[in-house]
């Protein structure tokens, strides 16, 4: 049994496809803390659907990688939500919810009126859930999504203090001369990088749960920015190993949805911490 | 010269002015305290001096150099979220950021600054509570400190005795009497009318009769005694 499970992990297209699996789950969990504490989940949800929506288009094309579409438009809506302004509050809200639920009817209309492939249910269900297997993850896919997610990686680094700057007090940051709408320019950026890495991994309905646990979780034990930043990317990426290690030993279990069902049961016990803790004190 | 000058100045918010014609001239060192009834474009104002909205008339202009040296902005408390995760130091830290061009790290300097100004504030010892367990004249004093680490020269300051209880207001306008006789000047938005005409040199009143001149002056006024009479926020005379 020892010999088998070693023998799966050493393949190659194993490590390739846990070397993403670790990188989208970093890169979400650490942009994840900003986004939950600006209230910008929702945002993350809608523009995943958005995405598929595209992703849609690119299969109906014939696209050979569909990434090269996706992500210039993802980018574009998410620039377009993010930075809408917060002066019209509701009327952000309620053209998310257009955007996402027109993006998802239109995918979905495409690809089954002009569908090439011989499964479209399928390949819809691999779109929302993300693909069953890991074994179609090619060298391509890892340099792309290295590069992603080094591109986030760096950006978060540089931009660290005035990313929490921003998160806590966005008018004092402007009012004291930092550019907060080239931040939330490249901020929005990052999402739309984001949800497309991990669009792949965990399908669209799912990509969200990547972004939002990690963050969620550690904001249950962990106090202050940097302890929540640190924590929420160890939770992230310890819980995409634990779960890819599963769906691994386990081939029923389809990668994406069996990490998220990992990050809801590690908020279920962080929040137990939490709760006997403040009970103890 | 004055630090800040206005001139015919109209506030606002979406194209609907607040308060229009507004002329004042605020100098190194004054203690100006703006004051009106609820809606009469207080915050407004400050959000338009701050450049935090846009000006919708008139003209104001700062002193040359007053920009590069910043300006120490605390906000009203209803604007924080209660569960933030943030420590004490790092909300105070953030203050440093202030016209900074592009800065990774914090330096050497910026810490000793922050160090100084949590000292000053006697909330050293609290640097690494988190700010969401801390009272809320904690909170404000924290929020203070941060303020200091953005300028050298003019506080501005939105009702930040809101919320707070009797002891801590007192030791909250006592902080400001120091930091305003160390040369900062002091622009402050205030509902609390008793304290207003004890600590401030100039008040600025916002309504339908614009008044700016002297806090003595000001007693004076039909403006003054009505908002008395109101007696909403006036904590008994």
């Amino acid at each position: 049994m020892d010999i088998s499970f070693w023998d799966i992990i050493c393949q190659d297209y194993v490590i390739i496809a846990l070397v993403v699996v670790l990188l989208t789950a970093l890169c979400s969990s650490l942009f994840g803390v900003t986004l939950v504490l600006k209230r910008f989940s929702y945002i993350g949800d809608g523009l995943s659907h958005a995405a598929f929506g595209v992703m849609a288009v690119a299969a109906v094309l014939n696209l050979s990688n569909s990434l090269w579409l996706t992500l210039p438009i993802t980018i574009v809506v998410a620039i377009i939500l993010l930075c809408g302004g917060p002066n019209s509050k509701i009327k952000g809200d309620a053209s998310i919810a257009i955007i996402s639920v027109s993006a998802l009817a239109i995918g979905y209309v495409l690809m089954n009126v002009f569908g090439t492939s011989p499964n479209v249910s399928g390949d819809i269900c691999s779109a929302l859930f993300g693909s069953m297997s890991i074994v179609n993850m090619g060298t391509t896919e890892l340099f792309v999504a290295i590069g992603l997610s080094v591109f986030v990686l760096v950006v978060f680094v540089l931009l660290y203090h005035k990313i929490f700057a921003i998160t806590f007090d966005e008018n004092f940051a402007k009012a004291t001369g930092t550019k907060t709408k080239v931040l939330q320019v490249l901020m929005a950026i990052v999402l739309a990088v984001l949800i497309v890495l991990a669009m792949k991994l965990v399908g669209s309905l799912l990509v969200s749960a990547l972004i939002i646990f990690p963050a969620l979780s550690a904001m249950r034990i962990f106090k202050s920015f940097l302890g929540v930043t640190i924590a929420s990317s160890i939770i992230g990426v310890c819980c995409a190993f634990v779960g890819f290690l599963l769906a691994v030993l386990i081939p029923s279990l389809p990668v994406g949805a069996t990490i998220v069902l990992v990050n809801l049961v590690s908020f279920g016990i962080f929040s137990c911490i939490a709760a006997f803790a403040k009970k103890a004190a | 010269m004055a630090q800040i000058k206005a001139t015919n100045l109209n506030i606002g918010y979406d194209n609907n002015v607040v308060a229009k014609n507004l002329c004042f001239e605020i100098n190194k060192g004054d203690y100006v305290c703006v004051v009106g009834e609820n809606g009469s474009g207080k915050s407004t104002l400050i959000k338009t001096l701050l450049g935090l909205l846009p000006k919708l008339g008139g003209n104001f202009e700062f002193a040359e150099g007053l920009q590069k040296t910043g300006i120490g902005y605390l906000p009203q408390r209803t604007d924080f979220q209660k569960d933030f995760p943030a420590s004490v130091k790092e909300i105070v830290l953030s203050g440093c950021l202030a016209n900074k061009k592009f800065k990774v790290f914090y330096s050497k300097k910026d810490k000793i600054l922050a160090e100084e100004n949590m000292r000053h504030l006697e909330i050293f010892d609290l640097k690494n509570k988190p700010f969401s367990v801390l009272s809320g004249g904690q909170q404000q004093r924290v929020l203070l400190a941060r303020a200091l680490c953005s300028t050298k020269d003019l506080l501005v300051l939105d009702e930040p005795v809101s919320g707070l209880d009797t002891i801590s207001t007192h030791e909250m306008y006592d902080v400001l009497k120091k930091l305003n006789q160390s040369g900062i000047t002091i622009i402050m938005v205030s509902h609390d009318l008793n304290s207003v005409t004890k600590f401030a040199s100039h008040i600025l009143h916002i309504g339908k009769d614009v008044f700016f001149g002297t806090a003595k002056g000001y007693e004076q006024t039909p403006q003054f005694k009505k908002l008395v009479e109101q007696g909403g926020h006036n904590n008994g005379h």
